[in-house]
């Protein structure tokens, strides 16, 4: 019998707000044995992070920590905080989510893992050094020794979350806690990411946290799932268990909401009449550059793109950061000039029209943003933005407005009331709501959809995508929607468009895009998705792995 | 173990209750930053005391505002002009170091000196020519106010209006108004506000305080147009753009409020400096003139004499500092009511109480 390196008993967090204390995390349980993952999942607000972090005394100073936390035998909740800090980093590593920011910019990767080694670690600079490439290698960098003087503004997304797990892993951690370790990054780059972790689980045999609301990540790393609600466990088993036998209501319907690559059915696209209509959108040969600004060179966002959307069908445009699918969402409604080529809707041209003709087009598009709490005004009350399209479109005012507010709350199912709130009253599915609210205020031609679901936890996505294909059902509007997320997209979409690096690699039908891939690119994309399921991911990464 | 768990569950769903409760609770970011603010102690403190120096200030002197051909004169409630001259008064009260015009407010009660707590005809005494003392601090004051209102509408409004311009078109346009900062920027404050005193000064106090108005917008500009350049790039200013807004509406209607808690704050803070900037030129002799008074040249005339006479000095120093300090207050409860994430630390008593309740339950 090994003995755990962490083990959690009665462990509860809580916070002060406003004078009371809530509780974050109540009662908690578990063990954790070394070279195993236990994956502790649930919803935003359901108290995983905060426990995590809480379990080093990494909280903020309105929070507070009771029962045993013990890593190798040793409480770290009554310990010292001289204890607690040579555990941290030496025994205990946190990746944290995202790369970006935990690294710190001024200082080179390589200096970062030797403050690490010599915090803890009575070791000679020169070892340090040669220890630190020696880490570099281990977690795939190109050419450590040349990275080892990298700042972090030098490497990509993935190659700075492959340096945070080597400063992580700098003094052989017994316990390495990744909070959302592949939340920020690329379904390719998160492949690689959990290929490495799971790589090195087995070669230092350390116990691996893994906090995450994927279900996808889950499924590909867990041996044991702690599924928590509102700061209670709810569930708690094999990762198997869990995902074949759920007990618990509550993680069944997690495990349902979650989209499921490959099993749902294609919704029917019928037209009015048997000749194929006029398309709603149409993008022609369309190039779209950033101008140079100063010292940073001109741009190609987009280039030499061909697109139409026909009325009543959704075009899922799917692809990586950077791929550019958003500045083609943005240009297709008039907020980023085209370069070349013409970008038509409903018959009108948007390239090269002035701000007069742009408002009379805008009246046939809408768009719902990315982030709901960055595109509702926070100081305006709910009904004003919504009306907001109304009211400089003329189309009413006054009790006019306020009628057809409603009639448009009504549509996306949130109360009538909510016309006065302000959007920090809601959550973030019903802002995104509210921003469909709006988007179909004048009833366009066309909606476009960028990444709507990607701030929102799966239960929340999944009545949002529900809402949206009853509404596109009732009103038959064409849609562009725009996604990183393949399962979300199969859902929704009739046919897929695939970029890569501004330029369209593959557009065709939803089930030939998916089942029938031609691109090597689409093809590295569906293989990169993680499915919920453990089985099925184990013999999909094996196949992953063996085609490099 | 399975009903204890229950329990739990059950408790756990109660409380997120009370959260979402809390949360939700109807209100708007107004009320919100206002409710926050009314729980600033220092500010509300301050908030009282600068009011209450107000109604004093004005109704105890009146108001005398115009030129010397066309003035306009209320006259206050206390008794005595700044202008008047009375030899006999100074002779009057005659202090025990032999100082004429000595103050005759006496906060002691009896049994300390045994004088008891009077008022007398002259509170705060009288200069050497016997004009009352209170009535030219409360005209000095009277006119710093004056001074730190006009100065601070204009910087305001003018801070607000370029630096939502530059910030918002970006471009040409920011980098012209840029440099215009730039250049009232390198210019020091005091300099101009010499040149500007010496011309203007003798004008009386109104025309001294637009021209420094209108040379102290620049911190609050540049301040404001930071937030445009943030605030224009977030998705609800291209949300208002689709729904059709023009430029106009953009920058008052979505722009703007988001951005008032800056400009409220650098408002209290160029309210405060213009005070001390005004008494400063005061001071040096290039304000306000005789027979005129500010705060600043009370101390001014009566530094010498502050061995034999330290009242002459302290009290036109008491009103410039709690003017001062009062709206930096006010300005700090401001800028904490208006950061969302600003958080009130909870005192070592707080903790331990939860805590003992907490072992109770």
């Amino acid at each position: 019998m090994t003995e755990p390196v962490l083990k959690v008993t009665n462990y509860n967090v809580d916070f002060w707000v406003d004078g009371v204390w809530y509780p974050a995390a109540i009662d908690m349980n578990y063990e954790l044995l070394p070279g195993k993952t236990l994956a502790i999942v649930g919803e935003s607000g359901s108290g995983k992070s905060s426990s995590s972090m809480g379990l080093m005394g990494l909280l903020a100073s309105n929070a507070r920590t009771s029962g045993t936390v013990e890593v190798k035998g040793v409480d770290m909740l009554s310990a010292s905080a001289a204890t607690v800090r040579k555990y941290r980093g030496k025994e205990v590593a946190y990746i944290f989510q995202e790369p970006m920011t935990a690294l710190n910019p001024v200082y080179t990767i390589g200096f970062q893992i030797v403050e690490t080694l010599r915090v803890h670690l009575p070791i000679s600079p020169s070892a340090a050094k040669e220890r630190a490439i020696e880490l570099l290698t281990l977690v795939d960098i190109p050419n450590p020794a040349a990275s080892f003087d990298k700042y972090p503004h030098q490497l990509s997304g993935g190659q700075k979350q492959r340096a945070m797990i080597a400063v992580a892993l700098a003094c052989d951690p017994a316990l390495l806690i990744a909070d959302e370790p592949t939340t920020a990054l690329d379904v390719t780059v998160q492949a690689e990411i959990l290929d490495l972790m799971r790589d090195l689980r087995t070669k230092l045999n350390s116990g691996i946290l893994l906090i995450t609301h994927d279900m996808g990540v889950v499924a590909d790393m867990a041996d044991d799932i702690l599924v928590m609600k509102d700061g209670v466990t709810v569930e708690h088993d094999t990762a198997d268990n869990i995902f074949n036998r759920p007990k618990h209501p509550y993680t069944q319907q997690l495990l349902a909401a979650v989209p499921k690559l490959g099993s749902v059915p294609l919704r029917e696209l019928k037209f009015a009449s048997e000749v194929k209509p006029e398309p709603v959108l149409v993008l022609d040969d369309v190039s779209i550059e950033y101008p140079k600004r100063g010292r940073v060179p001109a741009f190609t966002a987009a280039r030499n793109i061909n697109l139409a959307i026909f009325p009543g069908e959704i075009l899922g445009l799917v692809g990586e950061s950077g791929s550019g699918k958003t500045t083609i969402g943005r240009a297709a409604i008039g907020l980023i000039p085209v370069k070349s080529g013409s970008i038509k809707v409903a018959g009108n041209e948007i390239a090269g029209a002035t701000g007069k003709e742009l408002q009379a087009i805008r009246r046939h598009t809408g768009i719902v943003f990315q982030d709901p709490a960055s595109s509702l005004n926070p100081r305006l009350p709910l009904g004003e933005s919504i009306g907001e399209p109304l009211f400089l479109a003329k189309v009413a005012k006054g009790a006019d407005l306020d009628r057809m507010v409603e009639e448009l709350l009504d549509k996306v199912e949130l109360p009538r009331s909510y016309r006065n709130r302000y959007p920090h009253e809601l959550s973030g599915g019903q802002r995104q709501r509210v921003g469909i609210a709006r988007a179909l205020a004048l009833s366009p031609d066309i909606l476009i959809a960028d990444e709507p679901t990607s701030a929102l936890d799966v239960s929340i996505q999944a009545r949002f995508l529900e809402l949206l294909q009853e509404l596109q059902d009732k009103l038959k509007f064409a849609c562009l929607f725009i996604s990183h997320d393949i399962a979300v997209v199969e859902i929704l979409a009739h046919r897929i468009a695939v970029m890569q690096h501004g330029s369209l690699v593959e557009v065709g039908d939803r089930d030939q895009i998916l089942k029938d891939p031609q691109h090597e690119y689409t093809k590295m994309l569906l293989s990169a998705v993680p499915v919920p399921d453990p089985e099925l991911q184990r013999i999909r990464r094996e196949a992953r792995l063996k085609n490099k | 173990m399975a009903k204890s768990k229950q329990d739990l569950e059950k408790s756990s769903d109660k409380n997120e209750n009370e959260i979402a409760l809390r949360e939700t609770e109807g209100l708007s970011q107004g009320q919100i930053i206002r409710r926050r603010f009314f729980r600033h102690k220092g500010a509300m403190a301050s908030l009282v005391v600068l009011l209450g120096m107000f109604l004093f200030v004005f109704s105890a002197s009146g108001i005398h505002l115009g030129s010397a051909k066309q003035p306009i004169n209320i006259a206050g409630w206390w008794p005595h002009s700044f202008k008047e001259i009375d030899p006999e008064a100074a002779l009057k009260n005659v202090c025990s170091n032999g100082i004429t015009g000595c103050p005759t407010l006496d906060i002691l009660p009896s049994f300390i000196d045994g004088t008891g707590i009077k008022i007398g005809d002259h509170p705060l005494g009288t200069d050497i020519l016997g004009t009352d003392y209170l009535a030219l601090v409360t005209r000095g004051a009277e006119q710093s106010i004056l001074v730190m209102l006009i100065v601070g509408f204009l910087g305001v409004t003018l801070g607000t209006a370029i630096g939502a311009v530059a910030g918002f078109y970006g471009g040409v346009v920011d980098a012209i108004l840029m440099r215009v900062t730039d250049m009232f920027l390198v210019t020091p404050t005091l300099v101009i506000g010499a040149v500007i005193g010496f011309r203007f000064g003798n004008l009386g106090v109104v025309p001294l305080a637009l021209m420094l108005g209108f040379f102290a917008w620049m911190g609050l500009a540049r301040f404001v147009r930071t937030e445009f350049l943030t605030l224009r790039e977030r998705e609800f200013v291209d949300a208002a753009r689709v729904a059709g807004a023009s430029d106009r509406r953009i920058i008052f209607k979505h722009i703007l409020p988001n951005a008032i808690g800056i400009i409220i704050v650098s408002g209290t803070l160029l309210m405060s400096g213009a005070i001390l900037t005004e008494s400063a030129l005061s001071y040096l002799g290039f304000g306000v003139r005789l027979p005129d008074v500010s705060l600043g040249l009370l101390v001014s005339q009566y530094q010498d004499t502050f061995n034999v006479s330290p009242w002459m000095f302290w009290w036109p120093g008491f009103f410039i500092i709690t003017i001062a300090l009062s709206i930096n207050f006010i300005g700090d409860g401001l800028r904490d009511a208006f950061d969302p994430r600003q958080r009130r630390r909870i005192s070592a008593k707080e903790r331990a109480s939860a805590k003992e309740a907490k072992g109770r339950a």
